[in-house]
């Protein structure tokens, strides 16, 4: 779809007020630690933004990062700003299928080259090119084929962003993460599994509004979300700086809300909005519903140990491992005595009889 | 591999093989040394008791030199304690050791053990100081004093840097902190740090075989 209404437009048409609007504004503004001295530009800048076309390419995926998005939120501002782009091209949520669908993405291509958003869920397999094709083209011929003429270029979970459950050792496919094909274009990871739904909103809000991307950490993923752990942000943090953890997941320290770390919490190294943004509008995440946090944000997450051990667990290795090292440093220093008590023998035969 | 993948992992299970061929090497190497035969009369039946009561009264500063050598003995003492309680007695190390043995027990408030681990270093810097400046002291010390000081050091500080969040993200510092135990691991058998398995069996030994000979160890 060419870009010509205006996000402003849309939103007026759908019947949204203004001041509905200044306040989601606001909101993202806030949420993406942007100076109140920029909301009136964001507003602005919002209200003028021509609509986008997004490419959605799904590869190797559960389709969960699309339901997160479509599905926690009833229909808000928020929602409602995300059907304001003009979403060309999304297996799950278009209407068209096999060469209709196909159609549609090269044509939105070509009416917007150079300024359309790829977003892409999902690992691209490099294994076999037939692990998982799409209207016969493999998944990397199509992303690469698809981010020739994108502005950038939004990996949404961690399959995309870093390769996810399906790079897990023993990585039969071969897959990895956008970051890994594409050289040439700018990349936002939204990492998570899934991410958080206001987290893709506010990127697109930022693009949007500034036509560049938010200030990215080393990962690529946008500091306004990812700049803290989950750990700095918890609400059992002061339990932790107690030393009041519980032990087991029916124990009183559990009852009482204790910290989760001896179970295995990865919050501490986990960098993701979680505690500030929760999910389902807000109600909840993983660590206030008694679970450790899994660290679903951080590359090779599935590859990290158990769930369930603490961060200062290390492998001990096995006993015949240390066995063996054991029966060596036995027989060295055996070898040892045997060498120093011949060395004495031999200079007490040299010593001169007195 | 992220650096706390490799310390988490093969760094501490290289560590830990380290760790137990070197000990076994010198502790066999040691007790299979040869020794003269004392061929002379005991003078007293009881020498494991004096062995034992030698364990029990070099734990006490000698009375000859008591004035001189107090604040060494007990700062001594004191950081000894405070290592020990900061590693036995913090929540995530209680979790490394269940880990390992299958049980825990109950930890120290962490506020506790942040104050005992930063007196720790204090007196730790505090007899390392005085180790350079003390005349005596710095003639009889050599690279293995300095160096197990320093392996004993690191972990203290990397772990209150982690604790507290400081310089970098925290599982930089974790790592760190966790690499700097492999340190100290490795470093064990090689150097003066194997006094925590020899001191007990070498104040034995002295005790029996001074007092075989009728001399108060």
């Amino acid at each position: 779809m060419k870009q010509t209404s205006t996000l402003g437009d849309n939103l007026n048409n759908l019947g949204i007020s203004r001041r509905a609007f200044v306040k989601f504004c606001a909101a993202t503004g806030s949420m993406m630690a942007l100076p109140p001295m920029l909301w009136p530009q964001l507003v602005q800048a919002l209200e003028n933004a021509r609509r986008p076309s997004v490419i959605w390419l799904s590869f190797q995926e559960c389709t969960g990062c699309s339901e997160s998005l479509t599905r926690s939120h009833s229909p808000t501002v928020e929602g409602l700003i995300f059907d304001s782009i003009s979403l060309d091209y999304h297996h799950t949520l278009q209407a068209a299928s096999g060469a209709a669908a196909e159609a549609a993405r090269l044509q939105a291509m070509e009416e917007n080259f150079g300024k359309y958003l790829v977003v892409v869920d999902g690992s691209i397999p490099l294994g076999n090119s037939g692990f998982s094709t799409i209207a016969g083209i493999s998944n990397l011929d199509m992303l690469m084929e698809t981010v020739k003429g994108a502005a950038a270029v939004i990996s949404i979970g961690t399959c995309a962003s870093f390769g996810g459950i399906a790079h897990a050792s023993p990585n039969p496919t071969g897959a990895v993460g956008v970051m890994e094909l594409v050289k040439d274009k700018p990349i936002i990871n939204v990492s998570g599994c899934p991410p958080i739904p206001m987290v893709i909103t506010g990127v697109l809000s930022h693009y949007l509004a500034f036509n560049s991307l938010p200030d990215l950490d080393h990962l690529h993923r946008p500091k306004a979300f990812y700049g803290h752990s989950i750990h700095d942000r918890c609400y059992r943090r002061s339990y932790y700086d107690k030393g009041q953890f519980a032990e087991s997941f029916d124990d009183e320290g559990a009852k009482k809300g204790w910290c989760l770390y001896k179970l295995g919490c990865k919050g501490p190294t986990t960098y993701n909005a979680c505690a500030t943004l929760k999910w389902n509008q807000g109600v909840s995440f993983p660590i206030e519903s008694g679970h450790p946090c899994l660290g679903c944000s951080e590359p090779d997450f599935w590859d990290k140990g158990s769930f369930y051990a603490a961060q200062s667990t290390t492998q001990w290795g096995t006993g015949e491992t240390l066995a063996t090292a054991a029966v060596a440093g036995v027989a060295v220093g055996t070898a040892n005595a045997i060498i120093a008590r011949r060395r004495k023998k031999q200079a007490q035969q040299k010593e001169p009889e007195s | 591999m992220t650096l706390l993948d490799f310390a988490r992992g093969p760094g501490f299970e290289w560590a830990l093989i380290l760790m137990v061929f070197g000990i076994c090497w010198r502790m066999v190497g040691l007790f299979l040394l040869s020794r003269r035969l004392d061929l002379s009369k005991p003078r007293t039946k009881s020498l494991f008791r004096a062995g034992m009561l030698t364990i029990a009264t070099r734990s006490l500063p000698p009375h000859e030199f008591e004035k001189k050598i107090r604040f060494q003995h007990f700062s001594g003492y004191a950081w000894h304690i405070g290592f020990f309680v900061t590693i036995l007695f913090y929540g995530p190390h209680i979790a490394f050791f269940k880990d390992l043995l299958g049980f825990g027990w109950p930890s120290l408030p962490t506020p506790v053990i942040t104050i005992i681990a930063a007196i720790t270093l204090a007196i730790l810097l505090a007899l390392v100081v005085r180790r350079i400046f003390h005349p005596v002291l710095r003639v009889i010390s050599g690279a293995d004093d300095y160096i197990s000081v320093f392996v004993t050091v690191i972990p203290i500080v990397t772990g209150l840097m982690a604790y507290a969040h400081m310089a970098f993200r925290y599982e930089t510092l974790l790592a760190l902190h966790i690499l700097s135990i492999e340190l100290v691991m490795i470093w064990f058998p090689l150097g003066k740090l194997m006094h925590a398995l020899l001191v007990f069996p070498s104040r034995y030994q002295m005790g029996t075989k001074y007092q075989r000979r009728g001399v108060r160890a």
